[in-house]
């Protein structure tokens, strides 16, 4: 009995740990473009964007900093975990690249997050499910926004057009680890903490294909998938984002702020 | 809020050549009555020229503004911290944008205005020109920064333009939490370690006297200053807004047990109010020149994300360019 | 509607993107007003620009974007013909008329 709760327990940290990160990451990513954008309504609407996510994995850190029951909360896991503690997939934490890049990497990961998060509305854990509840909302949005930025820079012109093809081709080898099933996706799917990824993939596929058609984008082939993120192999640029992510906090230890 | 919108294009009214003195008489006299001058009504060239001056300058200095702070939200020390900062800088460019449309309502288009500020023919604030070197810096700012500037938008928030009075309100509304967030910060680091305490002080001793100097030359070397207030573009002077600035930050700088820099600073009894040391204001003259720490750096990111993004606007008309061509019922 | 207002796309090479003003309804039941303008490429950018720029707070329940080119205004020059007469129509006002004293919900 002392076994299967900690199991569940573990479960679930990991969980919200893979939730939390990715968001975390990604918000941080996009929050770099802030004072930085090709126009200023797309500054506010990127910093927006960014807001979501950074507000999404506060939440979902909570969760996980409550779950492990460590006395830790949501900072610490931020800002006192090493590179390789961090649950984030791969995609999120690359460079911002330029302004295709960005939209590229947002519209592959929204078009997964909207599906997850309509998903997890019904987790049987009700700390996820209410993460969810607000999260669709501000994910259908998201989706939104970058779909249409997708067909814009699709459509728009040949630089455009070949700016955003070059950022779909890097980018796709790094949209298989978004549907990998492991131990702890399986457990979190037998638990009914979450679905299992493998299960979002059509309804990805689906979006993916329509925004592609009317971006007149080409689907790049399914060759070789990067993975790691989630198990904390990841690539250079995590080390770098989180030294300047968590300089300040950690030249302080146990301050407030 | 109501806003009459305008279109834009045919702004400028082409009667206006003239300057007939009647017709700045009667102006004038509007202005006197306390009424609101509105994009299309009869206004002088000058009257027309100052505001386009001082709206772009303000908004400019809201896009520029957002670097210094901007600087830190990668390096924010918390969850919570992170968002407020990120939140409070896009409203920076929330506020750029208000009164960047502000000023196109006088017949000048937004393209033109970048153009002026990226080639060094507009100006901004010169705070923005100074590096921000530790996280208490987010303090005072919000503080200082954000704190000379509502004393200085809730006067023009009674201005005579109605669009730049009603751009003030809505940034009055919004920037009360800028203020609060950056006196917090500073409140939380006084309270906190001895190293904290002291990255605090250190802010506070290098944007002092530069926030002084942010609410403008003393009056008797702003040579605007009389016009702007005849035709109330300006409410109170410099000098003005500058006492009631430094009236209500000594009391908060004591409240959180930290020290201005000035040690003339002393509470005048008989006028009630607190008096300043000398203000250097070659320094100043010397930032406004473009010799301040960061102006540089300054128009250089600002002229990066302006070349990086032309091809972005450009993809976005193009499509919506061919969308409205295929939307076209075929020709007859 | 037009989708790609024209004119006000910048004087020089670069652009802006057009003009679009902005209307938000504040809560249920309450007309539409002006708020603002943004620029836009298109409707859709102008849309998700007013939600972005004018909606951070939680100020709109709806929201409409009209290009400003489409905008028709009164102009200043009119305010005498156009507003003065309606000044002396004190029969159009409740408060005109007289009703015996005492009666109460009239």
């Amino acid at each position: 009995m002392a076994e299967e709760r900690a199991t569940s327990t573990d479960t679930l940290l990991e969980y919200c740990l893979r939730l939390g990160d990715d968001r975390l990451i990604l918000g941080h990513r996009l929050s770099e473009w802030c004072g930085h954008g090709p126009i200023l309504e797309e500054d506010i609407a990127l910093a927006n964007i960014a807001l979501d996510f950074l507000g999404q994995a506060s939440h979902a850190l909570e969760v996980a900093a409550a779950a492990e029951g460590a006395g830790r909360s949501a900072d610490d896991l931020a800002f006192f975990r090493e590179g390789v503690q961090f649950r984030n997939l791969l995609i999120v934490e690359l460079p911002r690249g330029d302004f295709a890049f960005t939209i590229a990497r947002q519209f592959l990961f929204d078009a997964f997050s909207v599906h997850l998060m309509d998903a997890l509305q019904k987790s049987a854990e009700p700390r996820i499910a209410e993460l969810a509840a607000k999260a669709v909302k501000e994910d259908r949005y998201h989706v939104r926004h970058s779909a249409e930025w997708m067909v814009k820079l699709g459509d728009g012109t040949d630089e455009s057009h070949t700016r955003l093809q070059n950022a779909v081709n890097d980018l796709w080898r790094f949209t298989g680890e978004m549907f990998l099933a492991d131990p702890v996706d399986d457990a979190a799917a037998a638990a009914g903490i979450a679905p299992a990824a493998s299960t979002l993939k059509e309804k990805w596929d689906a979006v993916v294909n329509d925004v592609f058609a009317r971006a007149n984008i080409t689907r790049p082939a399914d060759e070789v998938f990067m993975r790691g993120g989630r198990t904390g192999k990841h690539t250079e640029h995590l080390g770098h984002l989180l030294a300047e992510m968590q300089i300040v906090a950690r030249s302080h230890p146990g301050a407030e702020w | 809020m109501s806003d009459a919108p305008q279109p834009r294009a045919s702004m400028t009214p082409s009667e206006q050549k003239a300057e007939d003195p009647q017709r700045i008489a009667e102006f004038e006299a509007r202005i006197a009555r306390g009424e609101s001058i509105e994009p299309k009504d009869w206004m002088p060239d000058r009257y027309r020229t100052q505001l386009i001056r001082m709206m772009s300058q303000h908004a400019h200095s809201e896009i520029v503004g957002m670097l210094p702070e901007g600087n830190w939200i990668t390096r924010a020390p918390s969850l919570r911290r992170k968002m407020i900062l990120l939140a409070k800088v896009q409203d920076e460019a929330g506020h750029g944008l208000y009164i960047y449309c502000g000023t196109e309502t006088l017949g000048v288009d937004r393209s033109e205005l970048v153009d002026q500020l990226l080639t060094g023919k507009a100006k901004y604030s010169s705070i923005f020109n100074y590096p921000t070197l530790s996280w208490a810096d987010m303090g005072v700012i919000g503080w200082f920064v954000d704190g000379a500037a509502i004393v200085n938008q809730t006067v023009l928030a009674k201005a005579s333009y109605g669009p730049y009075a009603r751009a003030m309100i809505r940034i009055c509304k919004e920037e009360n939490f800028h203020k609060k967030q950056g006196y917090e910060i500073i409140a939380t680091l006084a309270n906190g370690t001895p190293e904290q305490k002291a990255m605090a002080q250190d802010a506070i001793n290098r944007w002092w006297w530069p926030s002084l100097m942010m609410l403008g030359p003393s009056d008797k070397d702003s040579p605007n200053t009389a016009e702007l207030i005849k035709w109330r573009v300006k409410r109170k002077t410099n000098d003005e807004l500058r006492q009631r600035f430094v009236d209500i930050t000594v009391p908060q700088a004591q409240a959180v047990g930290l020290t201005l820099p000035d040690p003339d600073l002393k509470y005048n009894e008989e006028t009630q109010h607190w008096e300043h040391g000398a203000i250097d204001w070659d320094e100043f003259w010397q930032v406004v020149k473009g010799n301040g720490p960061c102006n540089r750096e300054r128009i250089a990111a600002r002229r990066e994300a302006h070349e990086n993004g032309r091809w972005v606007r450009d993809a976005a008309e193009a499509h919506a360019a061919k969308k409205a061509a295929r939307n076209q019922p075929a020709a007859a | 509607m037009t989708d790609t207002p024209k004119g006000a796309t910048g004087n020089g090479t670069d652009s802006q993107w057009p003009l679009w003003e902005v209307f938000v309804q504040p809560a249920q039941a309450a007309p539409y007003e002006h708020c603002g303008s943004v620029h836009a490429a298109d409707a859709e950018g102008a849309m998700q620009n007013a939600r972005d720029v004018y909606a951070r707070r939680g100020e709109a329940i709806g929201i409409w974007v009209v290009p400003s080119s489409a905008i028709v205004a009164s102009k200043p020059e009119d305010a005498g013909s156009f507003f003065d007469p309606a000044d002396d129509k004190i029969y159009r006002h409740p408060q005109f008329y007289k009703i015996p004293r005492g009666l109460k919900g009239f």
